[in-house]
């Protein structure tokens, strides 16, 4: 082979052999971590890795495709999870068999009498009264709405907590409750939008910061819906479970590869449609209208497409697919822990597997998902080798050990991860694998 | 008459508090925009990492086994101010300044001022461990009671001694900073700056050295406002987290840009939170013979749950965001 076509062959300025050469390091990293740690861990660094994928898939629709900030991404995933919470977990015969129903069916009668008379009151412009006076009627109405509903609620929340703990789920399918924590994430993202995609950026990166911090805070105290702080488990997965393998005689190590790699499969699949449809979308007329609206969202709104319109629908499209991944997370996890959430770990981690990947390529967003989501894992474990050296060090110095290894060694992971975004915005801002801008010749 | 003391002691005197901390520290975020045009999201861990340095320099002064009659941790506040907005300079010539001579856009300094974020959480928490700690040395608050027989209270209005410096440490370095604002040279190019950028640098101002300038102030503002709120809470690595977003909703209602604005949005969001999680219960009692017999009073009448508290900032903030985006005092909107 001649070095001419050997440097053509290493050419990393082709996109394809580009994402092909990161990708089988990526693969190698996985092996790696097989074997160092075992299969068991390597498919539950997989799965939660795939489920990372999908989210980082759903901001890379909003922030790659239509540079739509959003830092919801916790308060998203934290609905997902809820819903399929409330999907799969057994009924709980104590709440309906109770007065639970009926006190909640009168608290979302008093919802909605409270919508009723916010919509009237923005409608009394039509018996003429306007400015000031609208205002203020308005503004009566939602307090009225808002004590209405408290009355209710309060009394059915403690009712609820004192006899059946909390609601408890239906007792269905967990897919069921993925597709369903899609659904609820996008209603919610649908709000969202309405509220503030108008806003710029900066603004609206504060906004849903403070959104997700609401959802937080609802999900984490609504004790009546979610359990809060008791968290909720075991919850019930797709596929078998390591404990449906042993009952038919497989090894406990074993049966964890083979439940976890069942479960990997089943993701993979799921992964794959939505990638194929995801990628179809960006290729077409559709993608392409995303993208010019995101350059110059002037000039394609003088084309007559309708931008904010266009901006909702990616916003929502894309927290369908964070809702899901939060749903697939809780389920794999097997635990709802609404005080588990952080920012830091749920929305900033996404958003630095978005950037380092690339924004605007969806290959990208895989990538960076994968890679940060194994630099985040592993960091733990390497720094507390690094922590224990020097603590011995420091000890045969006659300096004293180095106290509560464990704790700092796990807070070592958000040291790193700022690095990596730093370095990343420097160095290579548009990613490992660029988005690729095909002109047409 | 106690109910009204109640109301004083939990509304008045905690709002203010929490209202001198905001304050301090959407002025530096609003400093930051107005000159450099970008949310400077890792202000709140520049607070946290500013409590941090005094907690190092207040232990190290009792460690040498200097007594004082003030908290050891305002005595030692000047050094840590200097010591956080020198750290605070360092940030922006290391990673914020890189990236503006690249020219990129705002929101990329906002994405980078996360990776601050992170970088300094993830330090403070590695040095420090994740535990909470005090800033109050061994004994406890010295607690000032303020007798108020005179008009008829059974109960003292009380106020912690640290609580009482702060409310007049802002009060001095609000009144300095306008000063320096409309008084000096340096202060009044920082704000033909914020006005108009490359009007300013036509005429004659050093934009370099505004920079510099606002970073120095708002790094030694957000020092004392972290050391405030751990002084008034508690000292932890989250610290501050969770106040970026009120400190934020601050700076907007006030209007982005506007120090006075900052100040007044301070103010308003710290009592719109106490008044709106303070049990209203307590002041409705004394007048329950005025009160036809059908209506009981319930136990807990606060508007929102303790829980939501940091809800009711941004319930304002998406208010003024769609009401007059501009906030109060006209800032920036675009």
């Amino acid at each position: 082979m001649s070095a001419a076509s050997e440097s053509r062959w290493l050419d990393l300025d082709n996109p394809v052999k580009r994402g092909v050469i990161l990708f089988v390091g990526i693969f190698v990293l996985v092996l790696a971590v097989g074997f160092v740690q075992g299969g068991a861990n390597a498919g539950l660094l997989l799965s939660q890795a795939l489920a990372y994928a999908l989210i980082a898939l759903g901001l890379n629709i909003q922030w790659g495709y239509g540079g739509l900030f959003n830092f919801a991404i916790m308060g998203l995933m934290m609905v997902g999870g809820t819903a399929v919470m409330l999907v799969s977990v057994p009924v709980n015969e104590a709440f309906w068999t109770g007065d639970g129903p009926m006190l909640l069916g009168r608290a979302f009668l008093a919802f909605l009498v409270g919508v009723a008379l916010v919509m009237a009151a923005r409608q009394v412009n039509r018996i003429g009264i306007r400015g000031g006076w609208r205002t203020a009627i308005i503004v009566l109405a939602w307090f009225i709405g808002y004590v209405i509903y408290r009355s209710q609620i309060d009394p059915a929340a403690a009712y609820i907590e004192a006899n059946a703990g909390f609601v408890g789920g239906l007792g269905l399918n967990p897919i069921l409750g993925w597709a369903l924590g899609g659904v609820v994430a996008a209603v919610i993202a649908y709000i969202i939008g309405r509220i503030c995609l108008g806003l710029r950026t900066d603004y609206l990166a504060i906004a849903t910061i403070g959104i997700s911090e609401i959802l937080r805070a609802l999900v984490k105290n609504m004790d009546w819906l979610t359990r809060g702080t008791q968290t909720v488990s075991p919850i019930p997965w797709p596929v078998p479970l390591p404990q449906d393998y042993q009952a038919n005689g497989v090894s406990i190590t074993d049966s964890f590869i083979y439940a976890r790699f069942g479960f990997f499969a089943l993701l993979v699949v799921i992964f794959a449609v939505i990638f194929y449809l995801v990628q179809r979308a960006y290729g077409g007329p559709w993608g392409r209208m995303m993208r010019a609206i995101r350059d110059n969202y002037v000039a394609a709104g003088s084309m007559g497409k309708n931008v904010t319109g266009r901006q909702l629908e990616l916003f929502v499209l894309g927290s369908v697919l964070i809702g899901m991944g939060g749903a697939i997370l809780v389920t794999f996890n097997q635990i709802f822990d609404p005080s588990s959430y952080q920012p830091i770990n749920h929305t900033f981690v996404v958003w630095v597997m978005v950037i380092v990947g690339g924004a605007g390529n969806n290959w990208g967003a895989l990538l960076g998902a994968l890679l940060i989501y194994i630099v985040w894992i592993i960091s733990d474990p390497l720094a507390q080798v690094i922590f224990v050296n020097l603590s011995n060090w420091s000890q045969s110095m006659g300096w004293g050990a180095i106290p509560e290894i464990d704790s700092r060694a796990l807070q070592m992971r958000v040291f790193i991860l700022g690095v990596i975004i730093t370095i990343a915005l420097r160095y290579a801002p548009k990613g490992l694998l660029p988005e690729v801008m095909r002109r047409e010749k | 008459m106690d109910e009204f003391i109640f109301l004083i002691n939990r509304v008045l005197i905690s709002g203010t508090v929490l209202g001198s901390i905001y304050a301090l520290g959407a002025i530096g975020v609003t400093l930051i925009f107005g000159i450099l045009r970008f949310a400077h999201f890792a202000h709140g861990d520049m607070m946290t990492m500013g409590a941090f340095i005094t907690f190092v320099l207040a232990t190290l002064f009792s460690m040498m086994g200097i007594v004082t009659p003030i908290p050891t941790a305002i005595l030692v506040m000047p050094l840590a101010m200097v010591a956080t907005a020198l750290i605070a300079l360092g940030i922006d010539k290391g990673f914020y300044a890189p990236l503006r001579r690249q020219g990129v856009k705002p929101v990329t300094l906002l994405v980078a001022s996360i990776g601050v974020t992170l970088m300094i959480q993830g330090l403070i928490r590695l040095l420090f461990g994740a535990g909470t700690r005090t800033l109050y040395g061994d004994g406890p608050k010295v607690i000032f009671r303020i007798d108020t027989a005179w008009m008829g209270g059974t109960r003292p209005i009380t106020i912690t001694e640290p609580q009482a410096i702060m409310i007049v440490l802002t009060v001095l370095l609000v009144l300095a900073l306008h000063f320096f604002l409309t008084r000096s040279r340096l202060g009044k190019a920082m704000r033909a700056m914020a006005d108009n950028a490359d009007l300013a640098q036509i005429s004659g101002i050093n934009t370099a050295v505004v920079v510099r300038i606002t970073w120095l102030i708002a790094g030694a503002l957000a020092c004392v406002a972290g050391t405030m709120l751990a002084l008034d809470v508690a000292l932890m690595p989250d610290l501050a987290f969770n106040i970026v977003l009120p400190i934020f909703a601050a700076a907007i209602v006030g209007g982005l840009g506007q120090v006075y604005g900052a100040i007044a949005g301070g103010f308003l969001i710290a009592f719109a939170e106490t008044m709106s999680v303070f049990n209203w219960a307590t002041i409705l009692r004394p007048f329950k013979d005025m009160i036809p017999s059908w209506i009981t009073i319930p136990d807990n009448l606060a508007l929102v749950p303790t829980e939501y508290k940091l809800t009711v900032a941004f319930v304002i903030l998406v208010i003024t965001l769609l009401v007059r985006p501009t906030g109060i005092f006209k800032g920036a909107s675009t």
